[in-house]
Formats: structure tokens, C-alpha cells, sequence
């Protein structure tokens, strides 16, 4: 269950590249664990890391400037592909608290929700100024999530807009399958009790081993 | 104002709405595999719960698991530990599982619809993006992550946002040696791997009304790499025939039942779409990837881009980056671009009729010399089936490597793999760097383009080989599910 989040100060870190992937933001070979602690050390490990896992100069995130940034401003499409939810783990656990885009992946998107990876869409061109700006260092926001706003150190102000429900779960961090059990299991028990036969799997099935 | 097939299923599974934009819609299938499930369960166990259906959820290994012979001790320590993970984890919430040794043991994609665990009208989910797979059949299918998975689990049922409905339309007929493949990578190639994010793909027209079950799966299963929540197909008497007489697929009473239910999942004439897109596939010619994403695409026959032929800035400078990273040069052609290997598998492009497909175009020549080429088939049951008809001695006289199934080179996970700079060209569905091991160059394209560059050794037009007939295969078994999906169609009946 995730802490509620509501007020984010951090440093940000320009990722100029767009379409990154779920595969780049955590390799598939990392997908191999049984707990979601420590992923961090494993985030856009390609671009970091060689063949023999000695690190890479110059990814932004290993830059003396960014070494502390929680916030990243990357371009369009950022968390495309693979549904690993590994990629929100490992973002969250090097650290980073919110990621700024112009379009996010579905599926991505989702898991960052679920916990409490707070997601901004602004436009392409807002994106770009920002991430511009964020590559001279030094770049500290102030983001409030329940005033749907950034703050830039100037004083100007980015308005950004959540989903409703998407607000509220930040808000809240709130316990979902608690939740749907106490307010939703009789509506579960009423669509169980009219399914019909035929959508269900046959049981009468024989395994063999 | 008429709904669509995937309104009309959404509306049967609502349960109730939070908010604006969320609604609880009941899950009748959930399907589960090696990697995206071990922290749910433990989840489960620290908070004490249980699956609440175990009797709607069934767990399958592909990601991790070998090709080679089963006999064999699984080597690599991580994927033996997550594969005995999810053997305990069915163990003990109660759960089918098709493990390491089950004859139906396959990629999670291939065996759900091969089952008929896929049926049109259920909602189906499963922690993979590529679940879109599964609305070839008429279900909506939607890939999760591990959290939502573990509501599943413990509920039963999923809170997603309503997507917005976009139709892919596919009119025309498909020109000789081009495939579905190369029309949802020509439309990724259009619209971008963002253009459908937030949407549901439906894809209609005469095109893909005449596409066998399987085909429609190949598209369905590649609608995520442009963005899309998920796809769908309304089902038809095709995709009846596909299930009928499946292990877990209704029979009896029930099947009748059943297909007068399907039977109103049509769209109807007067629905609306927030989004549309057309394609005329009469003048498509076979596609392949040059690029790190799905959307860097060119036909055979065309030149690589050069990067400044893009007037966006960013665009520009991901085409260098992807140039680079592919080691091709801008402008070049891609055609005569000479390749490592040649990889027929994964949950796009690893049924029996792309094993076919295959077979006809490499029946009596050889693979290149130069070239590993392998065939991973996308279940066991697709393997069996494909020696019952005697496919393997066509694919082993032509020098390929007949394995077992799994996701296999496609994700890498196994020890299937593209070595460091090595140049491959996958019937799969992602080019991402690094996708097929480190410092891989995958090429995206369709069984007929993989085959013909196994045969040369270097990236072909598939166009200039003959294919064989289906009779001159001269396959040897067959089956009454085999003749009436597979060979009657591709007879021309």
C-alpha cells in the first residue's frame, strides 16, 4: 500500500529521449527476483552500466549535477511496452518521485498509480521548456498535487490536471483491495451468482502430468 | 446511437463506478505466468488472503523456461527459482497450473485461445502487455501489472478508466508473400507507438473479417506497440470454430447457449469511434523494422531513413541514436543487410498456421550457412500438431532448430539470445534496444520475411521465392480441428 503523496520538492533531470521503454527503464533480466527491494540499482541499467556491469559516463542520472534528482522530465511516450510493474519498483526505489512527459503507456501509467509514482502530462512544447531548463542544473520544483500545480523557482506556476480518481488515490494511498472488499464484494457476489454456465471454464477437464 | 463489441462486453461486466472515470468490472478469466506473479502471491500471504476464484485463474511458465530438451536441469539458478515460485504459489492458492512438463505447457498467449480458456464476451486479464492477444476471440483482454494482479486475485475484479474506442480498418486483400504482420506494422509505422495510447483498437473491414482466428490474433497481439489499452475483433463463426471442441471451451447445452450470446456481440452499424484509421492492404508490400521501436519501419524494398529527413528535432535525433545503436547507415537499403539469425517465435507469430507459412517458403532450400535460424513454437500443442502434419522434417532438412516452446528469444530471458552487435531479424513484436540480450539488433518482420532471409543470409524480399502448395507439404497427419481451421482455409474452401 502506498504512502500518500501530496506535496513533492525535488531536483529535476532532463531525459531527452522519447519512447522510452519499460525494457530500457529496467531490463527483462532483472525481472528474475522474488522481491521488489533494490531494483534501483538496476534502473536504465543498459545505459549505465557495460557488459560487465561497470558503469557508463555521461547518462544523465550518474552526472554530479543529477545524482540527487527525484524528479524526471522526459519526453513523449515514456513507459511504453512491457507491463512489468519493476519499472515503476525500480524508479521509486533509485529514488525518483515523479516523472514529467508529454504521453505516458497505458499500462505504465497505471502501475505508477497504484504506487504513488506521481505521473504529469503536460504538452510537448511545456515538456521541452522544462526539461531545457532542468538541463542547466540545479532545477529545484515544488509540486503540489492536490492544487494540481508546479512551482518553478522563479515563482511561476505550471497547472498540471490528474484524473479524479487518480488525485484521490495520491491523496489517500489508499488500501485498494481493502477498499473494494468492504464497499463492492456484495456487487462481486451478484455478478457470480447470474454468470452465466457457459462462461465459465470447464471442470470436468483432465490433467495430465 | 449503437454500441460496439467491446461496449457491449464492458457493460455486461460493470459492477459498479467510483468517481468520474473508474469503473469495478468482474474478471471471468485470469491468466498468470513466472515473472509478473511471485510478489502478488506474497503479497497475498503477508496479508493472509486467498485467490478468490482459483477455478478462473490458471498459471502457465513461458518467460524463463528453456527450449531445449526437458530433460535437461534448468541452468540458470533465477529462472529455475521463479518457475518453482509459481509451482508453489498454484500449489498452494489451489491453482490449474501448465508447469515445465505439461504437454500443454506454451507461451500464455498461444495456449489460452488453443484451450479455449479464451471465449468471446469474458473479460480476461493477465500480467503481460501483450494480453491484447486474446481479444482476436471477442473478449476484452486487458495486460496488467503486478498490483492489479493481485486485486484480481483477492477480488476477483479489476478497476479500470473506460478507453476510448478507435477502429483499424483493414480493407482490401492482402497482395501474395504480405501478411497481417505487415499491416499492424505498417499502421504502428503510421500512427507511432503513442498513436492508439488511451484506445481500444478495434479492427474491422473486409480484411479482417476474411482473417483466420490466428491472423487476427497476430494484430490484436502487436495493437499495444502502437499504445493501445488493448484490441479487439468482434467474434464470428471462425473464431467458434477455432474453440469448438477445446479442453476448457463450453460444450453441450452450453455450447449452444453460448453461441447465441456471441452471436449478439456485433458491433452495431451505427456505433462511433473517437478514433479512426483505414488501411488498404492491396497495396502493402512486406515490412521490417530498421529502428529500436516498433514504429521505425520501412517496407522491403525501401531505404532506411536518414535522420534528417525528419523536420522534429527529437525525431532526428532518435533516428541517429537508433541508426547507430542498429549500425546501419542512413539511406541505405535495408534488403541485402546480412543477419546472425533468424528467430520464428513468440506470442505474435508462432502459431501453427505462421509454422506453415514458413514451411512452404523453406520447403527444399537451405539456411544460409552463415545463419542460426530456430523455430520456437508458441505451445507444445502447436508442436505436436506441427509434427503430426511432419512440418519438423521440412524445418530440419532446411537446416533450422526445432525447439520447445517459450517466449525464448523474444524477451531473452532464457538462454535464447542475440549476442553482444549480432544482427537477428524475429517474427516477434518488439526492437527495443537490448531486447534480445545485451547489444542485440532485432528486426522486426513476418514469418515469410524471417524465412527468406534464413534462406539468404541476409534481409530478403520474400516476394522472390515460390511457395509451396499446401499439397506439396505432403502432410502427413491431420485432425478434424486441423482440417476444419488450418488446411481447409488455406485450400482455398
Amino acid at each position: 500500500m502506498p504512502e500518500p503523496v501530496k506535496k513533492i520538492r525535488g531536483k529535476a533531470a532532463p531525459l531527452e529521449i522519447d519512447d522510452v521503454d519499460t525494457d530500457q527503464i529496467i531490463p527483462a533480466q532483472f525481472l528474475k527476483v522474488l522481491t521488489r527491494k533494490g531494483l534501483g540499482a538496476y534502473l536504465f541499467y543498459r545505459w549505465r552500466f557495460d557488459e560487465e556491469g561497470r558503469p557508463k559516463e555521461g547518462f544523465v542520472l550518474d552526472r554530479p549535477e543529477f545524482r540527487d534528482a527525484t524528479i524526471l522530465v522526459a519526453g513523449r511516450n515514456f513507459g511504453i511496452g512491457s507491463s512489468r510493474e519493476n519499472a515503476v519498483w525500480a524508479l521509486m526505489d533509485y529514488g525518483i518521485r515523479c516523472v514529467i512527459a508529454s504521453s505516458f503507456g497505458d499500462i505504465f501509467y497505471g502501475n505508477s498509480v497504484k504506487n504513488g509514482l506521481l505521473c504529469i502530462r503536460l504538452e510537448d512544447e511545456r515538456v521541452k521548456s522544462l526539461r531545457a531548463e532542468a538541463a542547466k542544473g540545479g532545477l529545484f520544483l515544488d509540486i503540489d498535487v492536490e492544487a494540481e500545480k508546479i512551482t518553478m523557482p522563479s515563482g511561476e506556476v505550471i497547472k498540471f490536471s490528474l484524473e479524479p480518481a487518480v488525485k484521490k488515490w495520491l491523496l489517500e494511498g489508499l488500501d485498494e483491495i481493502e477498499a473494494t472488499i468492504r464497499g463492492y464484494d456484495e456487487k462481486i457476489r451478484e455478478y457470480e451468482n447470474r454468470m452465466s454456465h457457459f462462461k465459465m471454464p470447464r471442470k470436468d477437464v483432465l490433467h495430465t502430468e | 446511437m449503437g454500441r460496439t463489441v467491446f461496449e457491449k462486453i464492458w457493460d455486461d461486466h460493470v459492477l459498479a463506478k467510483r468517481g468520474e472515470d473508474q469503473y469495478l468490472l468482474y474478471v471471468d478469466r485470469h491468466l498468470t505466468h513466472e515473472v509478473t506473479s511471485p510478489i502478488a502471491f506474497e503479497s497475498l500471504r503477508a496479508q493472509g488472503r486467498r485467490v478468490r476464484r482459483p477455478d478462473l485463474t490458471f498459471a502457465i511458465m513461458d518467460h524463463n523456461v528453456p527450449t531445449v530438451d526437458r530433460a535437461l536441469p534448468v541452468r540458470d539458478q533465477h529462472s529455475r527459482e521463479q518457475m518453482k515460485a509459481l509451482a508453489r504459489n498454484a500449489r498452494d492458492f489451489s491453482l490449474t497450473l501448465f508447469d515445465y512438463f505439461s504437454p500443454w505447457q506454451g507461451i500464455v498467449h498461444v495456449v489460452g485461445p488453443e484451450l479455449g480458456l479464451t471465449v468471446p464476451g469474458i473479460t480476461l486479464v493477465c500480467g503481460d502487455s501483450h494480453t491484447s492477444t486474446h481479444g482476436a476471440l471477442g473478449a476484452l483482454a486487458v495486460g496488467i501489472g503486478t498490483s492489479e494482479g493481485m486485486h484480481v486475485f483477492a477480488t476477483q475484479s479489476i478497476w479500470l478508466k473506460k478507453p476510448k474506442l478507435m477502429e483499424v480498418r483493414y480493407e482490401g486483400v492482402f497482395p501474395s508473400h504480405t501478411t497481417p504482420k505487415d499491416a499492424i506494422l505498417y499502421t504502428i509505422r503510421e500512427l507511432g507507438t503513442g498513436g492508439m495510447i488511451g484506445h481500444v483498437a478495434e479492427f474491422r473491414g473486409d480484411a479482417v473479417k476474411r482473417m483466420s482466428a490466428e491472423e487476427r490474433m497476430t494484430i490484436c497481439n502487436m495493437a499495444i506497440e502502437g499504445g493501445a489499452r488493448t484490441a479487439i475483433v468482434e467474434p464470428d463463426e471462425k473464431v467458434y470454430s477455432y474453440i469448438e471442441g477445446t479442453p476448457y471451451a463450453p460444450s453441450g447445452e452450453d455450447w449452444e447457449e453460448a453461441k447465441r450470446y456471441w452471436d449478439t456481440l456485433k458491433t452495431e452499424h451505427d456505433a462511433r469511434y473517437d478514433k479512426s484509421y483505414t488501411l488498404n492492404v492491396s497495396g502493402l508490400e512486406p515490412q521490417i523494422t530498421w529502428g529500436t521501436n516498433p514504429a521505425m519501419c520501412i517496407g522491403v524494398s525501401e531505404n532506411v531513413p536518414e535522420p534528417s529527413q525528419f523536420d522534429d528535432a527529437s525525431q532526428r535525433r532518435a533516428a541517429e541514436r537508433a541508426l547507430s545503436y542498429m549500425g546501419l547507415k542512413p539511406g541505405q537499403k535495408i534488403e541485402g543487410t546480412p543477419v546472425d539469425a533468424v528467430f520464428i517465435g513468440s506470442c505474435t507469430n508462432a502459431r501453427l498456421s505462421d509454422l506453415i507459412l514458413v514451411a512452404r517458403l523453406v520447403k527444399g532450400r537451405r539456411v544460409s550457412p552463415n545463419v542460426r535460424a530456430m523455430i520456437v513454437p508458441g505451445s507444445m500443442l502447436v508442436k505436436r500438431r506441427a509434427e503430426r502434419l511432419g512440418l519438423h522434417r521440412v524445418f530440419l532438412e532446411s537446416g533450422f532448430d526445432w525447439r520447445n516452446s517459450g517466449c525464448s528469444m523474444c524477451i531473452a530471458m532464457n538462454e535464447d539470445r542475440l549476442g553482444q552487435g549480432e544482427r537477428g531479424v524475429l517474427t516477434s513484436n518488439r526492437n527495443f534496444e537490448n531486447r534480445a540480450g545485451p547489444g542485440s539488433r532485432v528486426h522486426l518482420a513476418s514469418p515469410l520475411t524471417a524465412a527468406a532471409t534464413a534462406v539468404e543470409g541476409r534481409i530478403a524480399d520474400p516476394r522472390r521465392y515460390s511457395l509451396a502448395s499446401i499439397d506439396e507439404l505432403e502432410l502427413e497427419w491431420t485432425s478434424p480441428w486441423l482440417e476444419r481451421n488450418i488446411l481447409k482455409p488455406l485450400r482455398g474452401g
